[in-house]
């Protein structure tokens, strides 16, 4: 067996770190990730959608070769689905089986049956478990979407890294596991909970890092493609948007354009690919057409002026 | 990489620095606790300080828990942090977490000093006035100025105060799809059935059930502050106050020319200091209508954070729109699509003669679910009963339109 990967000793080893991965952060990104893996703290990213918060746990996952153990987050997620449960059917069985055989030791009875063995282990208390590849990647994803009444599940966890089961006491995890806990702000995350956590809010990338971002991730691109892509999309996001492009949707339109072999951006294929970057009528409304080709006009003398 | 494993005196610098900067920020209104001043020099530590960026951003990991606090902490940071100890110049500089000015009476004063009188004079207290007029001015100027509202009479409060102990808004219930333990739910509970049947030992097995839990959903109020709408401003924001009080999850917003969040300011326990509160966050008092760019606003910055699980909003303005054009109607259509149940609340319609005939107005009706009145307390009570009950729908907007067409 490996000896686990080592955790970066630097914030410029976490840099690093993701860039091995083809993940661009940003210095602030990697300061904070690096305290995080330091302090053994969980790390808590708030952003719009698309910016790479899931991303960070996945990279971190396959660069420090640990167990990516996701936890995605709904309405009437409880800590049957997130936590623990018990196996019924199994314990039925051991019920019957014992008065079968004619046991009728009441105490004795409930502590069989309420052992680690019928015991089904969910995201959060497998990621108590010791891994022989070192402790795992925790991933609770989208946290905004599970309703108030969870967070308070997570608190001992984040706290303490520990899960009390009723019945059979405390588990408590010999080494915390690195816990990545992300929110699209649909709604505001008790303080309670953040508190015992780093914060950090993803924004969008500068063009520069955005270049870097799409030619690593759609390789074989065209140069003067790839920065016509990423200067109309910081263009957009200039504008008066219900919702912004990501970097996701970036990505997707980088891939879209390359899919379709096109040599450079015109305003014909900027309005029939722009499903790519915008998810909403209205915006799609706005861009299309005119505005797409006065973008594009302004992308071009820019680029130009820069050469 | 300079280290900050100095010496013990370099040390000891740094954490009376950190613990200084801590309590700036608390002073500038984010609220550091004393654990994230250690967490801090902890954080710091780990770190190993090389370049003040690197710094600033491990500070910026413990003591920023916000996304809107960031702006804050960049400045304390950068008055803080630009010449050693300035601790008093950045108290200076920086605003005041409460801002609120001596010069003024303290919030209350009024009341008491009402209240003390009024033990004298008990004979001559007037009933409440509710009864107000709407004046239908809607002027351009955007009035810059703070109103002070906090004084209020002890007469109105008492007024709002005693209607407000009759509302009872808990029974509009939403189910969600979290389960709890129900005498007559639909799925087997069965975690508590073995327990249960354990206990008798195993042979009996009485099925235990779950049901769907209800809760109450959450109200979002959008508040016109406008000069036409200013006679009733001051009640409602006791009745959003009330509710507020009663229920966890209010949201309220104020808007005239622009829109002001003022959630975290109208929570607090006591009215008087939840309305000067309100007072100092507001810059746009009785000043013109913006409804079409205010509810943009809302819709672009808000609408996703506070309009989840099922919300309710209720939209009081009399709708009198200074530039009324297409943008109200898809405004509000998009507000109207994004929440459970859209209630208008208009105190024109108090008027017997009211019509529909208003552009503002007629590009807002057929976008809401009800429109009520809501100009004394009778109508507030209507309001709360209609807010309780499911089913009858008396303020159905297309008869308004009907009417007029």
């Amino acid at each position: 067996m490996n000896a686990p990967t080592p955790l970066p000793a630097s914030i410029d080893a976490t840099l690093d770190l993701l860039a091995g991965a083809d993940y661009l952060a940003d210095r602030s990104l990697a300061t904070v990730l690096f305290l995080a893996l330091k302090m053994g703290r969980p790390l808590f990213l708030e952003g719009e959608a698309g910016v790479g918060k899931t991303e960070i746990a996945k990279v971190l996952s396959t660069t420090l070769g640990r167990r990516l153990i996701r936890l995605q987050c709904y309405e009437g997620l409880d800590v049957a689905a997130a936590v623990y449960e018990w196996n019924y059917a199994a314990q039925m069985i051991a019920i019957r089986v014992a008065e079968a055989e004619g046991a009728h030791d009441r105490e004795r009875l409930e502590h069989d049956v309420f052992s680690e063995r019928f015991l089904i282990k969910r995201p959060l208390l497998q990621a108590l478990e010791p891994d022989p590849a070192g402790p795992p990647v925790l991933l609770i994803d989208e946290l905004d979407r599970a309703d108030e009444a969870f967070e308070a599940f997570l608190l001992e966890v984040l706290a303490d890294f520990q899960v009390t089961i009723p019945e059979l006491g405390t588990v408590k995890a010999t080494h915390a596991p690195i816990v990545v806990i992300t929110s699209n702000r649909t709604r505001e995350i008790h303080d309670a909970l953040k508190r015992r956590c780093l914060y950090h809010w993803v924004g969008y990338p500068s063009a520069e890092r955005e270049l870097k971002i799409v030619r690593a991730k759609v390789p074989g691109i065209a140069k003067a493609l790839s920065e016509q892509i990423v200067h109309f999309v910081q263009a957009l996001r200039n504008e008066d948007l219900f919702k912004s492009p990501g970097v996701a949707e970036t990505l997707d339109w980088a891939a879209a354009l390359a899919e379709l072999d096109v040599a450079a951006l015109d305003p014909a294929t900027v309005s029939d690919t722009l499903g790519a970057l915008l998810k909403y009528q209205d915006d799609i409304a706005r861009i299309e057409g005119g505005k797409a080709k006065e973008l594009l006009d302004d992308v071009r003398a820019r680029m130009r002026a820069a050469e | 990489m300079t280290s900050v494993r100095q010496s013990e005196p370099a040390a000891g610098r740094l954490a009376e620095n950190i613990v200084h900067f801590a309590r700036a920020l608390r002073t500038a209104g984010i609220p550091v606790g004393p654990g994230a001043a250690l967490d801090a020099l902890a954080a710091v530590r780990a770190a190993g300080v090389g370049t003040r960026d690197d710094f600033y951003w491990t500070l910026h990991a413990v003591f920023v828990k916000r996304h809107e606090r960031s702006l804050l902490f960049d400045q304390a940071f950068r008055i803080f942090f630009r010449r050693r100890g300035h601790l008093d110049q950045l108290l200076a500089m920086l605003p005041r977490a409460p801002p609120r000015g001596p010069e003024k009476p303290p919030p209350g004063a009024q009341r008491l000093a009402e209240a003390l009188l009024s033990s004298r004079e008990e004979g001559e207290r007037k009933p409440p006035q509710l009864e107000m007029d709407a004046r239908l001015t809607v002027s351009d100027r955007e009035v810059l100025r703070s109103k002070d509202f906090a004084q209020m009479t002890a007469d109105e409060i008492a007024a709002a105060k005693d209607a407000i102990k009759r509302l009872v808004l808990s029974l509009d219930e939403v189910k969600t799809r979290r389960l709890a333990p129900h005498r007559h739910g639909h799925i087997v509970d069965i975690r508590r059935t073995l327990r249960a049947s354990l206990k008798a030992g195993g042979a009996v097995i009485d099925l235990k059930y779950l049901g769907p839990r209800k809760k109450l959903p959450p109200i979002v109020a959008l508040l016109d502050i406008s000069g036409s709408m200013s006679q009733y401003t001051r009640l409602f924001l006791h009745f959003l106050h009330a509710v507020t009080d009663a229920r966890k999850r209010v949201h309220t917003f104020l808007f005239g020319t622009r829109l002001t969040n003022v959630t975290r300011a109208i929570k607090a326990k006591d009215v008087d200091e939840a309305l000067a509160a309100v007072s100092a966050n507001v810059a746009d008092w009785s000043g013109g209508t913006r409804i079409a760019s205010s509810l943009a606003a809302f819709n672009k910055l808000w609408a996703r954070r506070v309009l989840t699980q099922g919300a309710i909003v209720l939209l009081i303005t009399d709708g009198l729109e200074r530039d009324p054009d297409d943008r109200l109607a898809f405004e509000i259509d998009r507000l109207h699509r994004s929440c459970r149940r859209l209630i208008w609340l208009n105190p024109l319609l108090r008027f017997s003669g009211f019509e529909a005939k208003a552009k503002g107005i007629r590009a807002m009706l057929p976008h809401v679910d009800e429109l009520r009145p809501i100009h004394n307390l009778d109508s507030m009570m209507e309001l709360v009963r209609a807010l309780s009950a499911d089913g009858a729908r008396p303020g159905d907007p297309k008869a308004w339109l009907d009417r007029v067409a």
